[in-house]
């Protein structure tokens, strides 16, 4: 070889430096299969790592994040169910059930098991806030639904435009996720996902649908708002 | 000066260290871009005040991923990069006694500072210290512990409930992240460090990362060389003989 020592240090730095430039903020699609690939594999992973008896835990007497709990919603203005225009509100659960319900919002008070929790809130983007969650455990749901062994997912509706999600089933029965209506105390305010939501410190903030419509269980997953936007499905904690 | 060539580099070390360049910088920058989301530490209605910068993110052109998104797939597709290879180099310096090189031992406090004096200037001649002198083993040492505290703290965030008894070792999510951030930054300075010194006192040891061949005769002890020495020093004498560009 020929290359001198001085040259080869040379290119092979400035390809370095070119490979870096050029990788900046990029995302190349080449390695799109891979990364999909990962993300099965990411899953089963998850899957195996899930458990039932794993909780949250936040220390009592933590402070809480109260009217800084950060807000967001898909629609261009904040959502809010008219009973004028829509009827009283209602949760369908449906799908593969034995016994299909439409509850109201008194029906979810009173007919099943009231759970109070205080939780982290898992933000995709890095942040945790913490709050004091009421509202009836979703297995208690399945149960008075008679969920059949087809109910290997679950999806979330909601009546923030279009956005649902889907969950697999075991993360939905984790005893820490809840169709929640209360928050510190209080009723679910209009910026939180009014009347009822999804909240579960399992999931990250975008698989817990707000505003919530419908409960559907299903022998196939559905993907989900974000999901659909290139999120991973599984999304756990 | 007579070329004298030693192996210096097992295949196993050399192939780990370049995966690791790769996943490294993947990891880097797909973190930084994930940071980018949410480039701050406090809970949202709290303060943080130990991060001078909080709620300013790093430049775009730091990051890789594009989007938080994309940027989540790359860093959990490459963790395993990581992880994996991290695994083989461990093993292979504990079954082949190459950990030796690369732990610290009673002394190096005492040897560090010889070889600061001497790259201050201070002593005459090039300590010999090994393999690596006291300050590359602290450094490559200090890479791999934070090469741990980078997965565990990057399991915790992950997974803060399944794998929860891990989040708990950081005491929770929120300082988790604040470790994982801060080991990711020591372990980029370290990282820049080599590089500099790799090119400012050792620019023969890239040949001995690449085919595993190193020329002793051309080693900083030989040479007695300081930092940029090659560049300033009367040690232009070092320059490349003809016999040795064959070997390269």
């Amino acid at each position: 070889m020929t290359l001198d020592r001085r040259r080869f240090l040379t290119i092979s730095a400035a390809s370095i430096t070119g490979a870096l430039l050029t990788a900046c903020n990029a995302d190349p699609e080449a390695a799109h299969p891979l990364l999909a690939f990962a993300e099965r594999k990411n899953e089963g992973v998850e899957e195996a790592l899930f458990r039932h008896d794993a909780m949250d835990r936040v220390p009592p007497g933590a402070r809480l994040a109260g009217a800084a709990f950060p807000r967001y919603f898909v629609s261009p203005t904040v959502p809010v169910w008219d009973a004028g225009v829509r009827g009283l509100w209602r949760l369908e659960v449906s799908g593969a059930v034995r016994q299909p319900l439409s509850l109201t919002l008194n029906d979810l008070m009173d007919k099943f098991p009231r759970v109070s929790q205080t939780v982290d809130h898992f933000c995709v983007e890095g942040w945790n806030a913490r709050a004091e969650w009421t509202g009836l455990r979703v297995s208690e749901l399945a149960r008075a639904a008679g969920a059949t062994p087809d109910a290997r997912f679950v999806d979330f509706k909601s009546f923030d435009d279009d956005y649902h999600e889907s969950w697999d089933m075991p993360s939905a029965m984790h005893p820490q996720t809840l169709i929640a209506y209360g928050m510190d105390g209080n009723l679910l305010g209009p910026g939180h996902g009014a009347p009822a939501r999804v909240h579960s410190p399992v999931k990250l903030g975008y698989k817990n649908t707000k505003y919530l419509t419908a409960v559907v269980f299903m022998p196939m997953k559905n993907g989900g708002y974000w999901t659909d936007r290139g999120y991973e499905w599984y999304g756990g904690t | 000066m007579t070329p004298s060539l030693v192996r210096r580099n097992h295949w196993v070390v050399r192939l780990t260290h370049w995966v690791n360049v790769v996943a490294v910088t993947i990891m880097v920058g797909s973190g930084l871009r994930i940071f980018n989301a949410h480039p701050a530490f406090a809970r949202p209605g709290e303060r943080f005040p130990l991060n001078p910068w909080e709620g300013h993110g790093v430049p775009d052109w730091l990051t890789f991923g594009a989007w938080l998104g994309g940027a989540r797939h790359w860093h959990f597709a490459a963790m395993w990069l990581l992880v994996v290879n991290g695994l083989i180099y461990v093993a292979f310096l504990a079954l082949h006694g190459e950990w030796r090189e690369v732990t610290p031992h009673r002394g190096d406090l005492r040897a560090a500072i010889e070889m600061i004096k001497f790259y201050l200037f201070v002593n005459k001649t090039h300590p010999r210290q090994g393999k690596h002198n006291a300050l590359q083993k602290s450094a490559y040492f200090a890479m791999t512990v934070l090469g741990v505290i980078l997965v565990l703290s990057g399991l915790a965030i992950w997974k803060p409930v399944s794998l929860g008894f891990i989040t708990a070792l950081f005491v929770n999510y929120k300082w988790a992240r604040v470790v994982h951030f801060t080991a990711m930054a020591l372990l980029v300075v370290l990282i820049l460090g080599h590089i500099v010194m790799v090119f400012a006192v050792d620019p023969y040891s890239l040949r001995s990362m690449i085919s595993g061949w190193y020329n002793d005769a051309k080693s900083p002890e030989a040479r007695n060389a300081r930092p940029f020495y090659h560049l300033f020093g009367p040690g232009r004498s070092a320059k490349a003989t003809p016999a040795d560009e064959h070997a390269a």
